[in-house]
């Protein structure tokens, strides 16, 4: 039987100190973030209005709202995904359905690692060097969309390959059984049960476009335009830039503008967190196998 | 060690092995198979696990193709034809039907998990198909149970419903030769004998390898047997002979009667 | 039956439209696959494409790493030190990471091997949105609210500083290097759990002697992915460490860090000058380090498959 020791007792004493201590530390690294989420709402919130969303920025920024800013981000972030999902999507397909276990394989996937971990101003240099100057592009919305695009591929091509890995192969092995080729088998089997998970990465991709700030400063966003853009060749207001311009660059802003553009990002951010999240647990919920 | 139990017709057999070995990394699973398979008979093969027979269903159905690390060397000739120099393996499993141990309901309705071969061949009619599936549902006899609950999912049937629905499916492809891997091991007894029964009918139309762990299940349905130990065939013969002491090798006899495996 | 198939089945072995179609359809995929290598070449070749001119031309090696002197826009005497900047982004980094490994392997430890059920789900998904905050946000809590809090705090006459930028920082990686070394925990299989805790071991014990050491690859390379995120990181190191040239004395002095430098004079350079070409290889300098850090990163994590 279970003999309670003076050992014993010390050690359950010593786990449970512990088990309090990182307690703490995760309440710590939480609380903080609250706090300023809070300190947003509380600041933010009284200006942002219909104006806010929907009228120009006057009197040198410091007064109106962000409305081209707000469309100019949706413009960078739509044509961002227009590149990259189905490239992101093609890299996944192969490296989940058809790569060789080689040296070629784990090339790219190093290459992706790094895509990921390149610094966000590397990326800058690179859109500027390759689509605005080499490619001849110019500072627009072309070039921005571009430099992130490729900046956020990985996000894309690590959620579709995990919610292609998560079709069981039985199903896979069922399916060449029966003379389908690689392609149909994915196209019929693989795929259709995937693709809620792709949506997830995808919907997480909108919220760390529409985040990013330094690979757009110098390819394509611009501090202040009084119009809106034509062309996917003209320079861009966007979100997150506003908020460093705002916030850094012009003097006599009011005490709540800024903080309520910075509350306008965090929303639109963690609302696209939360959808992808709410729509991974609802899948989960509901597996068909 | 040939068999004569060929037809007249002088047909070459569905399948003719020859010194066949297979490897996973190098390491050797299979060595110097050497048999045939008739038409029209049900072929069975026992062992223990590890001694090579899901690798030598896979070998038969070129799945080494799809399979990372694995490599066949020898020959297997279908129907006289020589597989390794197929050049659309695709093709070739579609006349080769199989039978996975665990059963697997494709993640589609039941009536999609039958047409889904007939649809990959080409077949687009809704009559064509409609009757392709009734056809092989009633084949594997599971029509009865399913023919009101066509477009529930076949992932979500039982697990003795899925396995019936996976022969349905296979024989949706129309094959030559239908390969069953220990089909009985997630399945209950009573949906094991109806299968069986199914097989008993199938066996006038096409060509059944059956491998199983069941030494009885060997002996109720095969023609002839092949017994395989450690990567090794030690011996093809009629399954009578092999059950009731005339065994050529003292081996197959220890193991049909249960002294190890 | 038999002499029918015979004859269907040299018919049969042609390669149809499906099987082209396979063989198309794996060329495509196989497009985007490379795309990654063709990309992270490309970011090499092109800023190492603007930064040529000044790497033949302007470049010394012992000015670049041993002065702490970075005047591009000096009318007679222009140098370009870096030194400071390395140190700067160095000293926020240091700083960072004093404060995020220690509370994300104590998050990670919490999270994975204590919390149960729906606090741990709950605590999972606040992590991963605290990791969403863009860096933009944090620069500007850092600005703001982080400024005035340390000013009030430590009576200092500035609040942007080594410390500000460091915190800052340092919540933005913690969450990251959360999530990778809660992976890294959970790779642990609980059969070594359920072993040391049938010999009696509580649950701390069993955590210290057989979890964290045989998760220990893992958690090397979420710390080396903090660091290497750290030392990327612009746009909140920009606004929350003061901005300006410095070694620091102190966490209360405000520094530099190498790719605020890039954020802020871009902008403001003509496109092939000397100038422009030295914040193109303060981008090379960026790259390798980074990339660096990411493959040891990979090397570290492949250690443990492999063990």
């Amino acid at each position: 039987m279970f003999t309670q020791t003076a050992h014993n007792v010390q050690n359950y004493k010593i786990e449970g100190r512990w088990r309090i201590l990182f307690l703490v530390m995760t309440a710590l690294l939480i609380l903080p973030v609250l706090i300023i989420l809070t300190l947003l709402i509380v600041r933010g919130g009284p200006a942002i209005s219909w104006e806010f969303l929907t009228a120009f920025p006057i009197k040198g920024m410091t007064a109106g709202g962000v409305f081209p800013a707000l469309l100019g981000t949706i413009y960078l972030v739509s044509l961002a995904l227009v590149f990259s999902v189905p490239l992101g999507i093609a890299a996944a397909i192969y490296l989940s359905e058809y790569a060789p276990d080689n040296v070629m394989t784990r090339i790219i996937n190093l290459a992706i690692i790094n895509l990921a971990g390149v610094p966000s101003i590397v990326h800058a240099l690179f859109g500027l060097g390759a689509f605005v100057i080499f490619m001849e592009f110019g500072t627009s919305i072309l070039a921005a969309s571009l430099t992130l695009a490729i900046m956020t591929l990985p996000v894309v091509i690590v959620a579709t390959k995990e919610s292609l890995q998560s079709v069981p192969q039985a199903f896979r092995e069922a399916c060449w059984s029966m003379g389908a080729t690689r392609w149909q088998t994915i196209r019929r089997i693989v795929l259709p049960n995937a693709v809620s998970g792709i949506l997830t990465g995808v919907i997480l991709e909108v919220s760390r476009t529409a985040g990013e700030t330094a690979p757009i400063m110098f390819t394509g966003a611009a501090f202040f335009l009084p119009f809106l853009p034509e062309s996917v060749f003209d320079q861009t207001m966007a979100l997150s830039l506003h908020l460093f311009v705002v916030a850094t660059q012009v003097p006599n802003v009011p005490h709540d503008l800024p903080y309520g553009v910075a509350l306008l990002l965090v929303a639109i951010v963690l609302l696209m967190n939360a959808l992808s999240i709410g729509f991974r647990v609802r899948l989960r919920n509901k597996k068909k196998w | 060690m040939k068999e004569t139990n060929q037809k007249a017709s002088g047909a070459p057999p569905v399948l003719e092995i020859n010194d066949l070995s297979i490897a996973y990394s190098g390491k050797t699973i299979l060595r110097n198979a050497t048999f045939d398979v008739q038409n029209n008979e049900i072929f069975g093969i026992i062992g223990p696990s590890g001694s090579g027979k899901t690798s030598f269903l896979k070998a038969v159905n070129r799945m080494d193709q799809l399979t990372p690390g694995m490599t066949t060397t020898g020959s297997i000739h279908f129907h006289g034809y020589d597989t390794a120099t197929w050049r659309n393996l695709y093709s070739l499993r579609k006349r080769i039907g199989v039978v996975f141990p665990l059963p697997t309901g494709l993640p589609l309705s039941v009536y999609e998990n039958v047409a889904f071969a007939p649809r990959i061949s080409g077949v687009r009619q809704k009559v064509e198909l409609d009757q392709i599936v009734e056809k092989c549902l009633r084949r594997a006899a599971l029509w009865d149970e399913v023919k009101d609950r066509l477009t529930s999912l076949g992932s979500l049937l039982s697990g003795g419903q899925q396995q019936r629905l996976t022969i349905a499916r296979a024989l949706s492809q129309d094959p030559d030769l239908l390969m069953l891997d220990e089909f009985s091991i997630a399945v209950d007894p009573v949906t094991t004998m109806r299968i069986e029964d199914v097989l008993k009918q199938l066996k006038s139309e096409i060509s059944i390898i059956l491998v199983t762990n069941l030494v009885q299940q060997a002996e109720r349905l095969a023609d002839r047997t092949a017994f395989f130990l450690n990567g090794e065939v030690v011996e093809v013969g009629q399954t009578e002979d092999m059950f009731n002491g005339r065994a050529k090798d003292v081996r197959t006899t220890d193991y049909v009667e249960g002294r190890f495996g | 039956m038999n002499s029918k198939h015979s004859k269907d089945l040299a018919r049969l072995d042609r390669r149809d439209l499906s099987w082209y179609m396979d063989r198309l359809v794996q060329a495509v995929m196989f497009v985007g696959g490379i795309s990654a290598i063709i990309f992270i070449v490309g970011i090499f070749v092109f800023i190492s494409k603007e930064g040529f001119s000044f790497l033949f031309d302007g470049f010394s090696f012992t000015e670049f790493f041993g002065s702490i002197n970075w005047r591009p826009t000096s009318e007679n005497n222009k140098t370009f030190g870096a030194l400071a900047l390395i140190v700067g982004t160095a000293s926020i980094t240091g700083m960072a990471m004093l404060i995020a490994i220690p509370f994300s392997l104590g998050a990670a430890i919490y999270i994975g091997e204590f919390a149960t059920g729906k606090t741990r789900e709950s605590l999972k998904v606040l992590v991963e949105l605290l990791a969403a905050i863009p860096s933009v946000v944090w620069g500007f809590i850092g600005l703001t609210i982080m400024n005035g809090v340390i000013i009030q705090l430590f009576n200092v006459p500035v609040g942007l500083n080594v410390l500000n930028a460091g915190v800052i920082l340092g919540l933005m990686a913690a969450p990251i290097m959360t999530t990778i070394a809660e992976d890294a925990l959970k790779a642990v299989p609980d059969k070594y759990r359920e072993a040391a805790e049938a010999m009696g071991a509580t649950k701390w014990q069993v955590i210290r002697q057989v979890v964290l050491p045989a998760a220990k690859n893992g958690l090397v390379s979420a710390v080396l992915l903090g660091i290497g995120r750290g030392f990327g990181e612009t746009m909140a190191v920009l606004m929350a460490s003061g901005h300006s040239i410095n070694i620091p004395g102190s966490v209360f002095d405000s520094v530099r860090a190498l790719t605020a430098t890039i954020a802020a004079e871009l902008g403001e350079t003509a496109v092939g000058s000397d100038h422009y070409g030295a914040l193109f290889t303060l981008g090379i300098f960026l790259f390798l380090i980074t990339f660096l850090i990411n493959l040891t990163a990979d090397l570290v994590v492949r250690g443990i498959k492999r063990s």
